[in-house]
């Protein structure tokens, strides 16, 4: 059908890219995993699993990572709990201004992550909106200080931030159901409700595991939230990763944390793509 | 139904529908697509309402309920099957949201799917059978309620031709075994014509004839009846002092005086023969065109500016100048069908 210069053409460049860009860092972060650092600071050739080892030895390391997956998951309940109904509501009963409000969705995508990430930091802050706002209406008499600089902080703001990215695959499951299966579903004497439970939800379930897998992998990696609003006990594994590479100068035990959250995240990734497939029916 | 009306802003698609459905009637709906018969059953089954009229079920009022209320149940034209539950499941959807008990469940399912001749396939999700298939579990899903009024869009549209004639006769005889009324809505004039007790046609949102097919053939209440089943010649007419004028025809007729207009089908026109029947019709034409259909041809035959078309024994043999006659009783007054839109 295509001319074999064409395909060429068309195929060469994205696969350079991809291999530049992708493969080639990738197999360079397993061979220095596999690496050392000596004792005057420079990387060693030598290959060992001393990196492994250290990461399920030290507590710092496996627990950070426990905590960043608790993170995660609480970023990734709370944005289904947000984006399903939201995009329940869009779907199905918001009619003609259907369009309008999906825009409103959308849009705050456009914002720099920063800004919305320092948003949050003049809300939370000890003399910030939310505080001010407390004690100007006596409800409490000292700032909070649990409001910023605290997991609470950090699942907050990824909570926002990425609740769009649920909203968007559930809303177009959503809106591929075919309307007159609601309306059998109704004909056959089903209640709203029941509609819902047995007909809707189930076929919503491909968009769901979409939907949580992007809020759980994109917050699970994330390292600019924790940075901003973590303070120490909001700390993620993202972030020891970065400090790994940069002042410590252990590219090889950061490149070992990097492949264990990898692998960590394609086997989610295989996993949800299964379940996907399992409850897809077209 | 009573003064049914439905209007989508300042559209109206339904204009004073009045129609009464027996317990265990075959009723189809039948009009060209636009006509409103669609939204007609959906006013029915509760997933529209209507602008203005009133529906009842006996002495229970029925518009105002929702669908999920309503003794009805509905056979889509696209089958609407769940496409996550297995073709018994499917069946059984009706029976458990109102939560039968588990045993009553299975055995009605079983039956149901049984009369549909699906039992084969009950473990299979609609995804991996056939059209027709899914036909048959979409009806065994709606009888399975056992509901006052069965409601069908078009189920047969999707079907190849000779499948959907074996549906036919299948539809038809399932729903004398079951008894319960059935509202059949179709843009096919001859299915409408094998299956239906009665046909309502339904023409820009307003009923233009309610009776037997039988009669809806060979007594059309308007002209607009009169083409769209079947063929017909239509002919206007003058009558004065007895007497009938139509271009180059007369015939005595009883009718006052005034302007009239006639059906006449073709099968009512032969050549001219030996009988002397006091009113028979004659004219003499000549054949413009002979087209074949099957067990008959239909033959157009100007008559001196007036072309009539003719039904006869198919034959290869190629007409030419003919006398055709018929009789003066076969030609029946017809309305005119005003414009609407």
């Amino acid at each position: 059908m295509f001319s074999r210069a064409y395909k060429t053409v068309v195929t060469v460049p994205p696969l350079v890219w991809v291999t530049v860009f992708l493969l080639v860092p990738y197999l360079l972060m397993f061979c220095y995993s596999f690496w050392s650092v000596s004792p005057s600071q420079t990387i060693v050739h030598s290959w060992n699993l001393d990196n492994y080892k250290e990461l399920l030895q030290k507590t710092v390391y496996w627990q950070t990572l426990l905590r960043s997956m608790w993170i995660a998951a609480r970023v990734m309940l709370f944005s289904l709990l947000l984006g399903y109904p939201l995009a329940y509501f869009l779907s199905f009963y918001a009619g003609r201004r259907k369009d309008l409000l999906y825009q409103l969705v959308i849009i705050p995508l456009w914002v720099s992550y920063l800004v919305r990430a320092y948003a949050w930091k003049t809300i939370l802050g000890s003399d910030g909106v939310l505080n001010t706002l407390l004690q100007y209406a006596h409800v409490t008499k000292h700032p909070l200080d649990f409001l910023l600089y605290s997991p609470f902080a950090v699942v907050l703001t990824l909570t926002h931030i990425y609740t769009p990215f649920t909203f968007l695959p559930i809303f177009a499951a959503l809106e591929h159901i075919p309307r007159n299966l609601v309306e059998a579903s109704h004909d056959l004497g089903a209640t709203p409700a029941q509609t819902f439970w047995k007909v809707i939800f189930p076929l919503s379930i491909p968009g769901v595991l979409a939907g949580a897998t992007f809020a759980f992998v994109l917050s699970l990696g994330d390292f600019l939230a924790p940075l901003l609003l973590g303070g120490p006990s909001g700390i993620m594994i993202s972030n020891i990763v970065v400090s790994l590479f940069g002042a410590a100068y252990n590219w090889p035990l950061g490149a070992a944390i990097s492949l264990a959250m990898l692998v960590i995240v394609i086997s989610l990734l295989v996993f949800s793509e299964r379940l996907e497939k399992e409850w897809s029916f077209s | 139904m009573r003064n049914v009306a439905k209007t989508f802003g300042r559209n109206p698609v339904l204009r004073n529908v009045s129609l009464e459905i027996a317990e265990g009637e075959f009723l189809t709906i039948l009009g060209e697509s636009g006509s409103g018969k669609t939204t007609l059953l959906r006013i029915v089954a509760g997933f529209e309402s209507a602008s203005s009229g009133e529906l009842w079920m006996g002495a229970e009022r029925l518009d105002g309920q929702p669908p999920y209320r309503r003794p009805v149940n509905t056979v889509f034209q696209s089958y609407a099957l769940f496409p996550h539950l297995t073709v018994e499941e499917n069946v059984a959807y009706g029976l458990r949201v109102v939560k039968r008990p588990e045993h009553e469940v299975n055995q009605r399912v079983a039956e149901a799917l049984d009369k549909v001749k699906m039992t084969a396939h009950a473990k299979k999700k609609p995804s991996k059978i056939s059209g027709g298939q899914q036909q048959r579990v979409a009806l065994a899903r709606a009888l399975v309620n056992r509901p006052r009024l069965l409601l069908l869009d078009e189920p047969l549209s999707a079907l190849d031709a000779n499948l959907r004639r074996q549906m036919q006769v299948e539809l038809k005889s399932l729903q004398r075994d079951v008894g319960i009324a059935f509202v059949f809505v179709t843009h096919d004039q001859e299915e409408a014509m094998v299956m239906s007790d009665r046909i309502a046609l339904l023409r820009s949102g307003e009923l233009e004839q309610v009776a037997t097919p039988r009669e809806i053939y060979n007594r059309p209440a308007t002209a607009y009846v009169a083409q769209f089943v079947g063929h017909t010649n239509l002919l206007t007419g003058e009558v004065q002092n007895g007497v009938v004028r139509s271009g180059p025809l007369s015939w005595p007729t009883a009718l006052p005086d005034g302007p009239a207009l006639f059906s006449l089908r073709p099968e009512h026109i032969r050549l001219a023969g030996t009988s002397v029947s006091s009113d028979v019709v004659r004219i003499r034409g000549r054949v413009t065109q002979q087209a074949f259909h099957g067990a008959t041809d239909l033959v157009r035959v100007d008559c001196g500016g007036l072309v009539l078309v003719m039904r006869t024994a198919s034959s290869s043999a190629a007409l030419n100048e003919v006398e055709l006659e018929f009789s003066a009783s076969d030609a029946v007054v017809v309305r005119e069908s005003p414009e609407r839109n």
